[in-house]
C-alpha cells in the first residue's frame, strides 16, 4: 500500500548521486536530535534529518520525474541502548519507510543515520553487511516474509550462513536454541512455513531476526496481522526477549494500546514528520499535539460505560497526499484548532516540559500543565 | 423487544469436506436478531463467525460444504430457498459489507454504476432515477462532492471512502438487516472511528438491525446491544453488552478481555495472553473446545458444556465452572497483576 514498497526497486537510481563512496562521516553534533531519551544506556542510534522521497514518473521511454512522494521529511531522533521507541501514525504517514531507511533497505534522499557511533547512511551493500548483524528487522506479514519453499530450519539458518557464523553443527544447534527461545519446539525445524499458524510464523520471523545476536531490532507492525489472543503472546515474547537479551526496539504499530504497552518512548508521525515525541505514559496523560489527541480519542475502549462517557474527536477526511503536502503545519487541513498561522508557518518541534516531551504545534494542548509541574507522580 | 425476531438462526451447522477430513466450521449456532437491534459477534479467525453469516446469506457455493439447521427470516427458511428467491432477499432484505473494501468493489466499473445496478435489480426505476439515488446514497454516507465522485472508479477512493461506498451500496435498497463482517479491520483507527460513527448514525436514522462481526471487543463495546462470543465454531457466551464486559462468565471471554492492551487502565506489566492455539476444526476435542487452553480446567470439562442460562436474564454461557467459583477466578484471570500485588 505504501508508495515506499511499490517504488523502491528503481527509486535508487532516480535519486541521483547518493554518495556511495563509503566514507564514514563524523556524526554532526549540531544536528538537533529530538529530546533526551529516557533509556540509560549509550546512544545506540541517532537519526538526523532523515529524508526519503520517492519519484513519481511519467512516460514510457523517457521517464520524466513529475512529482515526488515526500514519504519521510526531515526526521531526527535518538535511541538509547535498551529502550523501546514506539512509532505510531496512520497508514501512509511514513513510519514503515522510516524504519526501512534506518535498516538501510533503501538509500536515503538526505540526512544521516549514526549507528553504534558510525554513519551508516552512505555505506555500500558490502560495507553494510557487518552492520546488519547488529540491526535486524521483523516484518508485519508473517505470511509474506517467510519463503514458502524453505524449511523453517533453513529460514532461520540463513542469516547465520550468510554471515559465516559457524560450522554446520554449530548452526544446527543455534537454530534449535532459537526455536526454543521463541517458544517453538526444536522438532519444528524441518517443517515448512505453511504448516504454522500466523502467531507461530511471527515467532519464526523473530527467531530469524535474533539469530545473529543483534542489538537493535526494528519490528514493523509485528502483531497487526495476528488475532487478539495471539497478539498478546507475541508482545509478551518480545518483552521477555528484550529483558533477556538486552535488546533495543523500534516498534511500529498503528494500535496505540499495543504501542503504549511496549514502549518507553513514543514518536507520533503525520505525513512524513514527527509531530510529537514523548515518554510513553506522558503522551497518553498529556497529549500536546491535536493529532495525538485525535488518535488517542479514536481508539475504541473495551468498556461500554467509559466508551459512552467520553467524547470522541472524529477527524474529518483522509490524510492529504504526501506528493504535495499542505503548507505550514501539515495537519492544519484536519485540525480543529487551526488558525492562519498554521497555514503559513511550519511549527518546529519544541520541548514541552523537561522530560523530553516535544511537539510541533502552534496551538499546543495541555501546555500549561507542562509549565507548572511534572505531571508524573 | 418484539415477540417475533426478525432473523432467527436455529442450530446451524456448516462443515466442509476436505482431503484431510471434515472441517466443522460451525457446530450448532443459534441466534436471534430483533428489529433495530445490533448484535456483535466476536471471535478469532477460524471461530466460525464469518461462515455463520455467509451461510445466512447463502453465499457459500462450495460443493464440498454441507449445511444443517434453519435460518428464519420473516417466517421463511432461507436455507430452503432457490437461488432466484434468495437473490430477492440479498440486498433488499439483508445486505452485507465485507472487511476488504478493495476486493468487494469491481475495479472496472464506476462506483455509481455499481450502486445503480443493485437498485435496478430490486426496483423498477429509470436509469436517471437510479443515478440520482446513487448520488443521494453517497451523500448520506458522507462522501464529499458525491455528484462528481459517483463517476469515479474504486481505485480513486481511499480505504475509508471505499468502505463508505460499500455501505452506500448495502443501504441502497433499505434492508432490514445489515451484516458487517469486520468492516473496519483494514482501516486506520481514525478512519475506523468515522465508519463506526456512520454505522451508528445509520442504524439510528433508518432503524436497520445490524450484525457486527469483529475480533475487536473495543469495536462492539459502544455499538452492540447484545454480544455473542464464538470459539471453534460455537457460541460460548452470549448476553447483553453489559453482561459480557462487566460480568463475563466464560474463561475464553476473560482471556479476550485480558489480552487487550487497554488505554483506559494503568499499564499491566504483562498482558494476560491466552496460551496455546485454537483447536483444529478437523479434530475438535470431545469435551470443551477451550479446555486445552483454559487455566481452570477440571474433570467435568471432558464433556462438552451446553450453552445455558445459568446467571439468569438471558445471559448464556457454555462453561462447567460454578458461578460462585467464577467470581473469584475471573478477576485474577483478566488482571494477573492483581495476584502479583497480593503475593
Amino acid at each position: 500500500m505504501t508508495a515506499g514498497s511499490a517504488a523502491s526497486p528503481d527509486s535508487a537510481a532516480a535519486l541521483g548521486p547518493v554518495a556511495g563512496t563509503g566514507s564514514v562521516a563524523a556524526p554532526d553534533p549540531a544536528a538537533g536530535a529530538a529530546g533526551p531519551p529516557s533509556g540509560n544506556g549509550e546512544v545506540l542510534l541517532r537519526a538526523e534529518h532523515i529524508k526519503k522521497y520517492f519519484p513519481v514518473r511519467k512516460g514510457i521511454l523517457l521517464q520524466r520525474e513529475i512529482a515526488r512522494v515526500h514519504a519521510v521529511d526531515d526526521v531526527s531522533f535518538e535511541l538509547r541502548a535498551g529502550e523501546t521507541l514506539g512509532l505510531v501514525g496512520e497508514s501512509g504517514c511514513g513510519k514503515s519507510t522510516l524504519a526501512r531507511c534506518i535498516a538501510r533497505l533503501f538509500p536515503l534522499s538526505g540526512g544521516s543515520i549514526v549507528f553504534e557511533g558510525r554513519d551508516i547512511s552512505r555505506l555500500s551493500r558490502r560495507q553494510l553487511r557487518p552492520v546488519r548483524r547488529d540491526l535486524q528487522m521483523v516484518f508485519q506479514d508473517p505470511y509474506a516474509s517467510l519463503n514458502p519453499r524453505k524449511r523453517v530450519g533453513a529460514v532461520i539458518a540463513d542469516p547465520l550462513r550468510i554471515h559465516r557464523w559457524g560450522s554446520r553443527d554449530q548452526i544446527k544447534r543455534r537454530v534449535g536454541e532459537l526455536l526454543e527461545l521463541v517458544g517453538l519446539s526444536p522438532e519444528h525445524v524441518n517443517r515448512y512455513p505453511h504448516e504454522f499458524s500466523g502467531g507461530q510464523r511471527q515467532r519464526i520471523g523473530v527467531a530469524r531476526a535474533l539469530a545473529l545476536h543483534p542489538r537493535l531490532v526494528i519490528a514493523d507492525e509485528p502483531v497487526s496481522a495476528l488475532d487478539v489472543s495471539i497478539r498478546a503472546q507475541v508482545i509478551n515474547l518480545l518483552d521477555d526477549l528484550q529483558d533477556e537479551l538486552n535488546l533495543t526496539y523500534i516498534f511500529i504499530a498503528h494500535d496505540l494500546g499495543v504501542v503504549r504497552h511496549v514502549s518507553d518512548r513514543i514518536a507520533v508521525m503525520y505525513l512524513g514528520k514527527i509531530v510529537e515525541i514523548s515518554p510513553a505514559e506522558d503522551l497518553y496523560k498529556r497529549p500536546i499535539h491535536p493529532y495525538t489527541e485525535a488518535l488517542l480519542s479514536a481508539v475504541p475502549i473495551p468498556d461500554p460505560d467509559l466508551s459512552e462517557q467520553r467524547t470522541q474527536i472524529v477527524l474529518e477526511g483522509d490524510v492529504p497526499s504526501p506528493i504535495s503536502p499542505p503548507t505550514g503545519c501539515r495537519f492544519h487541513t484536519r485540525c480543529r484548532y487551526a488558525t492562519q498561522i498554521c497555514t503559513d508557518q511550519e511549527p518546529p518541534l519544541v520541548a514541552h516540559g523537561n522530560d523530553g516531551h516535544m511537539a510541533a504545534c502552534h496551538h499546543p494542548l495541555n501546555a500549561d500543565r507542562a509549565a507548572t509541574a511534572d505531571p508524573r507522580p | 423487544m418484539t415477540a417475533e425476531p426478525l432473523l432467527e438462526v436455529r442450530d446451524l451447522k456448516v462443515s466442509f469436506r476436505t482431503d484431510d477430513g471434515i472441517v466443522r466450521a460451525v457446530g450448532g449456532v443459534s441466534l436471534t436478531l430483533s428489529e433495530g437491534e445490533t448484535l456483535g459477534i466476536v471471535g478469532e479467525s477460524g471461530s466460525g463467525k464469518s461462515v455463520t453469516m455467509m451461510s445466512v446469506m447463502r453465499l457459500i457455493n462450495d460443493p464440498n460444504a454441507s449445511f444443517e439447521g434453519e435460518v428464519l427470516y420473516k417466517g421463511r427458511d432461507l436455507m430452503k430457498l432457490s437461488q432466484d428467491q434468495i437473490r430477492g432477499i440479498r440486498g433488499a432484505g439483508i445486505a452485507m459489507i465485507f472487511q476488504d473494501p478493495m476486493t468487494s468493489l469491481n475495479p472496472v466499473y464506476r462506483v455509481g454504476w455499481q450502486i445503480e445496478e443493485q437498485v435496478r435489480e430490486h426496483e423498477k426505476i429509470s436509469k436517471q432515477a437510479a443515478h440520482a439515488r446513487a448520488i443521494e446514497l453517497l451523500t448520506a454516507v458522507g462522501i464529499p462532492q458525491a455528484g462528481d465522485r459517483v463517476n469515479d472508479y474504486p481505485h480513486q477512493f481511499s480505504g475509508g471512502m471505499r468502505q463508505r461506498v460499500m455501505i452506500a451500496m448495502a443501504l441502497s435498497c433499505s434492508p432490514d438487516i445489515l451484516i458487517a463482517d469486520e468492516p473496519t479491520t483494514a482501516l486506520d483507527v481514525t478512519i475506523q472511528a468515522q465508519i463506526l460513527g456512520l454505522i451508528r448514525k445509520l442504524k439510528d436514522e433508518f432503524g436497520t438491525a445490524v450484525v457486527l462481526i469483529t475480533h475487536d471487543l473495543g469495536v462492539v463495546a459502544d455499538l452492540a446491544d447484545r454480544i455473542a462470543v464464538m470459539y471453534a465454531g460455537r457460541i460460548i457466551e452470549q448476553g447483553t453488552r453489559r453482561d459480557i464486559f462487566y460480568d463475563p462468565q466464560h474463561p475464553y471471554t476473560w482471556g479476550l478481555l485480558g489480552s487487550i492492551a487497554r488505554l483506559d487502565r494503568p499499564k499491566p506489566r504483562r498482558l494476560a495472553a491466552i496460551p496455546g492455539l485454537p483447536p483444529s476444526l478437523l479434530h475438535l476435542p470431545e469435551g470443551c473446545a477451550f479446555g486445552a487452553r483454559c487455566g481452570h480446567r477440571f474433570a467435568l470439562c471432558d464433556q462438552r458444556p451446553d450453552l445455558l442460562d445459568k446467571v439468569g436474564g438471558g445471559h448464556l454461557d457454555a462453561c462447567h465452572l460454578d458461578i460462585g467459583q467464577k467470581r473469584e477466578l475471573r478477576e485474577t484471570t483478566i488482571h494477573p497483576e492483581l495476584i502479583e500485588e497480593a503475593t
